[in-house]
């Protein structure tokens, strides 16, 4: 769909704007920054306030980055079971740091806070979707899913 | 020693959350039906009477808060489903949406029948796509059989911010914008969503009221602790044998539910601290276990119930560690619209982090706490307000383990 179009279906939805940033950032996973123009266009807004819209949810991102959104959970009940070793061993293996992208532009690796499902911590999450448990040997098998 | 008790939870495992008629075959929306039979005003001092008192942390009393709304005059009212469960070690909400999601829309039903509303929202967090898709399905199967006439329901998707769960940020959020607390009074029962007069509630408040309804308010009034009746979802994490959920009647012991439900600390290891409520909570020693859950008697040991959440320490665990990774959290929330909790927030963090990796000194946490008093009243929000709590809470309780880093 083009991008227009995909705005387009919100722009009638009274505070639809965010709806409509959740579709965008499905589709390129961040917010373009013609797509904020776009946007701030189609609802009639000033590009300030929709890029100030943008850049308050930590769930949207403004810069490009990698398909596959890895998020680990960083709140205390993942942080004691020890979401610190799987940190490492994910930066590891995909070789970058919390808060970069891989070169070939299949991961994103980022921080999260607790994301409710903290009957199985360490949790993290691939493109929304929850992983229980986790741990450093683990992570392989559920990285080998996206790649 | 008590039982769990499963009123919220009553169709759990026991119904396809999926199927209406499901629901309908365990008496669902029998409810929404006697309630419709009442006058609005009836309605509303049953729910009082009950006293019933909001599951999202603040406590007030349900009925109470309808009767404003239902006073107010206006040309449209809003029911808003509070769904943004943030709070770390909390999934009560995702729970009774996951399992039983047309009890929700039943109490927000009702409530829209009482206040005079003819439009509903459930705010859910970005983070639980899933049960997006859940309500989506539960609205459409309610909507095909008709059993919401004259009541529209829709679901907005938050994008991962935490202050969104306080009412008035959830709001503005609703509205499209920031997720940015508004200045109180006026109070959303009066000006809320697009200035029309609102009701937030809880999603573990919401589905209270078919209960509440079909039963009476004198029987719910009695089960659990007198002041905060009711049951309550219980979340445990941390050093537990059974980091699980359960619903509990709220005069439950936090020894209970530590010793009996969660069946004790692993390893043959020794408890040290619990923090209930979430991260904003305090963090309690063995001399308080106790306490029952209730709101009040959590309260008289200055602590919260809050979510619910019960998150256990083992002998073994650094407070000063736990507390400073929390001083992360609120820094990374803190939506920065006033000074107290924005540079608070930031300072917090720094001093915690700085004393976390043995460089700290008593100058340190004299500032700490003073900074923490001066937040506590002075932040617009409850987020900033409640931000010290783990730190001062575990400089009263636990010094020992900041002692032991100290420079
Ligand atoms: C920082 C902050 C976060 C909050 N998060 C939530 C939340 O996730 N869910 C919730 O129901 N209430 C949350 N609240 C409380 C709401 O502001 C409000 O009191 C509640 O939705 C009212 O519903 P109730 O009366 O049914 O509890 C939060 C409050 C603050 C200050
Ligand atoms: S207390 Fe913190 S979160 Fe609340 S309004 Fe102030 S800056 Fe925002
Ligand atoms: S604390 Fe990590 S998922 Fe809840």
């Amino acid at each position: 769909m083009k991008l227009v179009d995909i705005i387009m279906q919100y722009k009638d939805q009274p505070g639809g704007l965010i709806e409509a940033l959740h579709a965008i950032q499905k589709e390129y996973s961040y917010l373009p920054e013609d797509a904020i123009l776009e946007t701030a266009r189609v609802f009639n807004k000033p590009a300030s306030e929709v890029y100030g819209v943008a850049r308050f949810y930590s769930m949207f991102s403004t810069t490009p980055r990698g398909k596959n959104v890895i998020r680990i959970c960083e709140s205390a009940p993942c942080h004691i079971a020890g979401a610190v070793e799987v940190i490492a061993a994910l930066e590891r293996e995909l070789g970058i740091k919390i808060g970069e992208s891989t070169q070939d532009g299949v991961f994103a690796l980022e921080f999260t806070e607790c994301v409710g499902q903290c009957q199985a911590t360490p949790v993290i999450t691939v493109n929304g979707k929850p992983y229980f448990d986790v741990n450093p040997t683990t992570i392989t098998d559920i990285l080998a899913e996206y790649k | 020693m008590a039982d769990e008790m499963r009123i919220l939870l009553r169709n759990y495992g026991k119904i396809d959350p999926l199927k209406i008629d499901d629901y309908l075959a365990q008496g669902g929306y029998k409810a929404l039906e006697k309630a419709k039979a009442m006058s609005p005003a009836d309605l509303i001092e049953e729910v009082k009477k009950a006293n019933l008192r909001g599951r999202g942390g603040a406590g007030f009393n349900c009925g109470l808060k309808w009767s404003f709304a239902y006073q107010a005059q206006a040309d449209q009212k809003y029911v808003v489903c509070n769904a943004d469960e943030g709070e770390p070690g909390t999934y009560k909400d995702r729970l009774i949406m996951e399992n039983d999601p047309q009890a929700v829309l039943e109490g927000m039903a009702i409530c829209g029948y009482a206040i005079g509303a003819s439009k509903g929202y459930i705010y859910c967090r970005g983070e639980y796509p899933q049960v997006v898709e859940i309500l989506n399905e539960a609205i459409e199967q309610a909507n095909a059989k008709g059993i919401l006439p004259g009541f529209d329901v829709e679901v907005r998707m938050g994008a991962g911010a935490y202050v969104c769960g306080e009412e008035t940020a959830l709001i503005e959020s609703l509205e499209g914008n920031r997720g940015e607390p508004r200045f109180k009074p006026p109070y959303p029962p009066n000006e809320g969503l697009w200035g029309k007069p609102t009701i937030v509630n809880n999603v573990e408040t919401f589905a209270n009221i078919p209960v509440i309804v079909e039963r009476g308010a004198d029987w719910f009034a009695s089960v659990g602790a007198a002041a905060y009746p009711g049951t309550k979802i219980v979340t445990l994490t941390g050093d537990v044998n059974n980091t699980t959920f359960f619903e509990v009647p709220t005069d439950t012991t936090l020894r209970e539910v530590i010793y009996h439900f969660g069946g004790g600390i692993p390893a043959g290891k020794k408890f040290k601290a619990v923090q209930v409520g979430g991260t904003s909570g305090a963090f309690i020693p063995e001399a308080n276990l106790d306490t029952p859950i209730a709101f009040d008697s959590m309260s008289q040991i200055g602590a919260v119930l809050g979510s619910g959440a019960v998150f256990v320490l083992d002998e073994s665990r650094d407070l000063v560690d736990v507390a400073t990774q929390i001083s992360k959290f609120f820094e990374h929330e803190s939506c920065g619209k006033c000074a107290p909790c924005r540079e608070g927030t930031m300072r917090l963090k720094d001093m915690m982090t700085k004393i976390n990796q043995g460089q700290g000194t008593a100058k340190d946490t004299a500032l700490i706490e003073k900074l923490g008093r001066v937040m506590s009243y002075s932040s617009l929000c409850g987020l900033g307000q409640a931000a010290p709590s783990p730190i001062l809470s575990t400089l009263k309780h636990f010094s020992a383990d900041y002692d032991a880093k100290m420079m």
